[in-house]
């Protein structure tokens, strides 16, 4: 930063840096990564909030079939017309929010929130730069984020609706749905895809080349090697999904068969293509992007777990070198796993075989980062305030999610699994009460940053029990309705398949089965009410929270937390230098149970 | 405040912040392009015998192009030695020079997209297949094509076996079915339209960006010669990728 | 930058011609390859592609400098080049991995 005054340098005045730039500038094209990155933040967290509604409804429509939507259905049949005549959810209305429900959790909240978020207004700090290399890409990366999300939002009031073909958008279905809803989607993604593109190669660039002084690799904190490994993820695995994308766009609009084989009949008659075109083709498309796009989700959170963790313990992490080597691990070994999510194609023995394999030793990573965790626990003086306990519960929660994934990953056992509630409740234990608890965590443990106040410690107490206990009841019920053979993306939650239809049949499902989908629907209903303390806290944490008694309340180590409250224009006041590890807490023989990584080594 | 390495290479590193941001950009470019390239040899392997097409394009005209990249890719290199050397005038020959051989190739793009829209198979109610370009169509929806009549779909695969081409007066009633060699014909065209079709569009954004440095952004030679000529090198480095993708489109579609 | 003598401009443009010659001399050999009378269609098609390969190497290392490039560089396109090869590699074997019928299970 370079101080100037106007008076002096005439000059100087075309440098806009140096002037208060006005309100758009500030805050709506801004090319200041912090700004940016609560864009990002607040926007995913308004999706987050949105897909979490569509996910509502579908719950009423699978615990009550066929009635209508206490509250919301006239609003619904209002906004939406005949879909939802009489406040009932169509099939077909369920089909599009199951897909938009899975597409806007993924690719419009969670990772917008992980790695457009944290990583942007993070990552930057924690390296101590001044910003990333690229601000103006870094706006853009948002403003095409938050365009692609438009045209997926917008995509529900055209006619005929939104995509309906699932998150996977698995052709030749998703060709036969009559609606436009899918060019829709495959053009939002376009969008997403580029903005995910322009904002890893600036997270890659800013931690390869602007690291301060002294600041080597092994010195970076784990949360920093997350988001450089999620972001390679980003980088490489999406763009053979753009290239399906662009395929599937032009199967949709130009009227070619990449993906339509020779002989479709869509609704009875031959489809009028020149077929020849892989279903499959797209399936291993989508899948090599879909599979690392699972640790982009898991890997960031596991780095705000680690900075929590030991920030509250008061001793550095266990196994450092264990954690970063399990991260690029992790990263490697998930770009050539993907074809697991596809043993039920008619997949020979060899390559089925080869795929079992690399999924087992990805396993391996994931584990050995999660007990490093764990051990990182052992003979810490824990401090279990909120964020300290939505990062042990990631633990767990994490731990059910990956175990269960497990079964999935042979393909014996996937065969019986496969396209049941029970991938439904392994994937959301993965990322619901695993990264989602993560993301709360970091917003509970950053917020005194970003604003100076703590957030309701009271409150926060209460939304996070609230929301583990409603979590599990939403999830532990789906292992069991997934083992008992309940397909998942049926719109009558099964009923059809129960022995309330078809009495007396062997294998149909029993009572208790469909049962459970009221516990859920309930379950749901109360995780989606444990949130009004967080939003509500959120907001009026910002001007009435308690205040931090300093720039760096929560005593840690890492260079985000030795900038001024909230960071200037800049960051730091003078460029930092770094001479020491990441997580030099309880030191033997020092006065503090902490040394920031800026401070030079004591004279002797 | 001023991010660092922008200009000059990072010690430790050594390279400056542009450069590892590109080469980023193009490892993702590979893997688009690879994504496609792996749907080409997918799609084409799994076609049943006999229907994948061969000898469509035309290959002078693709030869023509290939030189024409090529060349574009020296004068690219050239333009940023000339930044290099000082020689602001060399930079703005070779720029555009460059500039005008990328419409060069765009412009033969077209004309071999034209040349597939407007040729078209008609389906006679004899059985037979007339192949051909459309010259007109009569008011009467009589077409006349300039082409050739087979027997078998499998005849027309082999797009190499010279065949003499006569004008054919085709009368409407004698038409079943009549589609153009766009990419709803077979998914060969299908691929080759998507692909070379992307390509273009890289070709038509590296003209904006190398129209941009030639043009406007060429004032920043008086404030910042080094800044501008590591544009000029980044912008180089993705039309060289350009240059490289098409070397392996040309032999794909054109020649095997 | 110390360069500035168009003793550095002549040095390229000798560089570039031998380039540009032997782009030019891949291309028309692709070209002949593809024409010339080999029965066996697989062999004519690597012929193809080795002459593309060789002469996208000749850009990539000369035009686009990576024969003195740095390491982190190489090491990015490294890791690019061994998921392509897997995405391509290993789609084009499970294309091929048909389960073949065995027999009937018989109780």
């Amino acid at each position: 930063m370079q101080a100037t005054s106007h008076a002096a340098h005439p000059a100087a005045r075309q440098d806009t840096h140096h002037e208060a730039p006005g309100f758009w500038r500030s805050y709506v094209f801004s090319i200041d990564h912090k700004v940016i990155g609560i864009q990002y933040g607040l926007t995913a967290l308004c999706f987050l909030l949105f897909g979490f509604f569509l996910m509502l409804m579908m719950r009423w429509q699978i615990a009550h079939p066929g009635e209508a939507i206490p509250l919301l259905g006239s609003f619904l049949q209002g906004l939406l017309g005949d879909v939802a005549a009489n406040g009932i959810i169509s099939p077909e209305l369920y089909n599009s929010f199951g897909a938009m429900h899975g597409t806007i959790m993924v690719f419009l909240a969670i990772v917008p929130l992980a790695v457009g978020a944290y990583g942007n207004y993070l990552v930057p700090l924690q390296i101590g730069a001044n910003d990333m290399a690229f601000p103006k890409l870094n706006m853009m990366s948002y403003q095409i984020y938050f365009l692609g999300g438009i045209i997926m939002f917008v995509s529900f009031f055209i006619p005929g609706g939104a995509a309906q073909s699932g998150w996977t958008s698995y052709p030749p279905l998703s060709m036969s749905v009559p609606t436009d809803g899918q060019t829709f989607w495959l053009i939002g993604m376009v969008f997403l895809i580029t903005s995910s593109l322009l904002g890893s190669v600036n997270i890659i660039t800013t931690v390869i080349q602007l690291r301060a002084p002294g600041l080597t690799w092994m010195r970076l904190p784990f949360f920093v090697w997350a988001q450089f490994t999620a972001s390679f993820l980003l980088l490489l695995a999406f763009p053979p999904l753009e290239a399906a994308g662009v395929m599937q766009l032009m199967d949709k609009v130009a009227g070619t068969s990449f993906f339509l084989p020779t002989g479709l009949a869509v609704g009875g008659n031959l489809a009028n293509i020149s077929g020849g075109g892989s279903p499959l083709l797209w399936q291993h498309l989508f899948w090599f992007l879909a599979h690392p796009e699972v640790y982009v989700l898991i890997l960031p959170a596991m780095g705000i777990i680690s900075e929590i963790i030991a920030n509250n313990t008061r001793k550095p992490l266990w196994g450092y070198k264990s954690l970063v080597y399990g991260a690029l691990g992790i990263g490697f070994v998930s770009f050539l796993v993907w074809a697991h999510h596809m043993y039920l194609t008619g997949m020979g023995t060899h390559i089925a075989t080869f795929f079992q394999t690399t999924t087992m030793i990805i396993s391996i990573p994931s584990v050995i980062i999660l007990t490093c965790l764990l051990m990182s626990l052992w003979g810490g003086s824990i401090r279990f305030n909120t964020p300290m306990l939505f990062a042990l519960a990631f633990l767990p929660m994490f731990g059910i999610g990956g175990l269960t994934g497990l079964p999935l990953g042979f393909s014996v056992a996937d065969i019986h699994l496969h396209d049941t509630y029970y991938v439904i409740g392994h994937f959301h234990y993965v990322v619901a009460p695993g990264t989602i608890f993560a993301l709360f965590a970091g917003i509970y443990f950053w917020f005194p940053k970003l604003t100076g106040r703590y957030m309701n410690e009271y409150w926060g107490k209460i939304h996070f029990w609230t929301s583990l206990i409603f979590m599990n009841f939403v999830f532990m019920p789906m292992f069991v309705q997934g083992f008992s053979g309940m397909l998942r993306r049926m719109s009558d939650g099964a009923v059809q398949y129960s022995d309330l239809k078809v009495e007396g049949v062997t294998g149909a499902l029993s009572s208790t089965v469909i049962g459970l989908n009221n516990f859920i629907l309930w379950g749901a209903v109360g995780l989606g009410l444990a949130q009004i303390p967080f939003i509500i806290n959120l907001f009026w944490s910002i001007s009435h929270g308690e205040e931090a008694e300093s720039d760096n309340p929560w005593n840690a180590t890492t260079l985000d937390w030795q900038t001024p409250t909230p960071p200037p224009h800049g960051n730091f006041v003078t460029p930092p230098s770094v001479y020491r590890g990441p997580y030099e807490y309880s030191v033997p023989g020092t006065g503090r149970d902490f040394i920031p990584q800026d401070e030079p080594p004591a004279a002797r | 405040m001023d991010i660092p390495y922008t200009v000059e290479a990072r010690p430790d590193t050594g390279v400056y912040n542009a450069k590892v941001g590109m080469w980023l950009f193009l490892a993702s470019e590979v893997m688009l392009f690879g994504g496609l390239f792996s749907s080409y040899i997918l799609l084409r392997v799994g076609a049943p015998a006999g229907t994948w097409p061969s000898g469509l394009l035309s290959v002078p005209l693709g030869t023509i192009n290939t030189i024409i990249l090529a060349l574009s890719a020296i004068t690219t290199l050239m333009a940023w030695v000339a930044c290099k050397s000082r020689m602001f005038e060399r930079f703005k020959l070779f720029q555009g020079l460059t500039i005008l051989l990328a419409i060069i190739f765009l412009c033969v793009k077209s004309y071999e997209y034209r040349d597939k829209l407007t040729h078209y198979e008609v389906v006679l109610k004899s059985g037979e297949i007339a192949d051909g370009h459309l010259i007109r169509r009569e008011p009467s929806g009589d077409i006349v094509l300039h082409g050739h009549v087979v027997k078998e779909h499998a005849e027309l695969m082999n797009g190499r076996k010279h065949v003499e081409h006569r004008e054919l007066t085709i009368a409407k009633d004698q038409i079943v079915r009549m589609q153009n060699y766009g990419p709803w014909h077979n998914t060969f065209l299908a691929i080759y339209f998507t692909m070379s079709g992307l390509h273009a569009l890289h070709i038509l954004g590296g003209l904006v960006v190398m129209g941009y440095l030639w043009g406007p952004g060429s004032r920043m030679w008086k404030t910042d010669p080094d800044r501008f000529t590591n544009r000029v090198e980044v912008s180089g480095l993705f039309w060289h990728f350009v240059d490289l993708v098409w070397i392996f489109l040309f032999p794909t579609l054109y020649l095997i | 930058m110390s360069e500035t003598s168009p003793d550095i401009f002549k040095a390229y443009t000798r560089k570039c011609g031998a380039v540009f010659a032997a782009v030019v001399c891949g291309t028309l050999l692709m070209v002949a390859a593809s024409y010339a009378p080999i029965a066996n269609h697989k062999i004519a098609i690597a012929l193809v592609l080795t002459a593309a390969a060789c002469n996208a190497s000749v850009v990539a290392a000369y035009l686009m400098h990576l024969i003195g490039e740095r390491k982190m560089i190489f090491t990015v396109l490294a890791f690019t080049v061994v998921f392509f090869i897997g995405l391509m590699g290993l789609s084009i074997w499970a294309s091929q991995d048909i389960p073949t019928v065995v027999a009937p299970i018989t109780r």
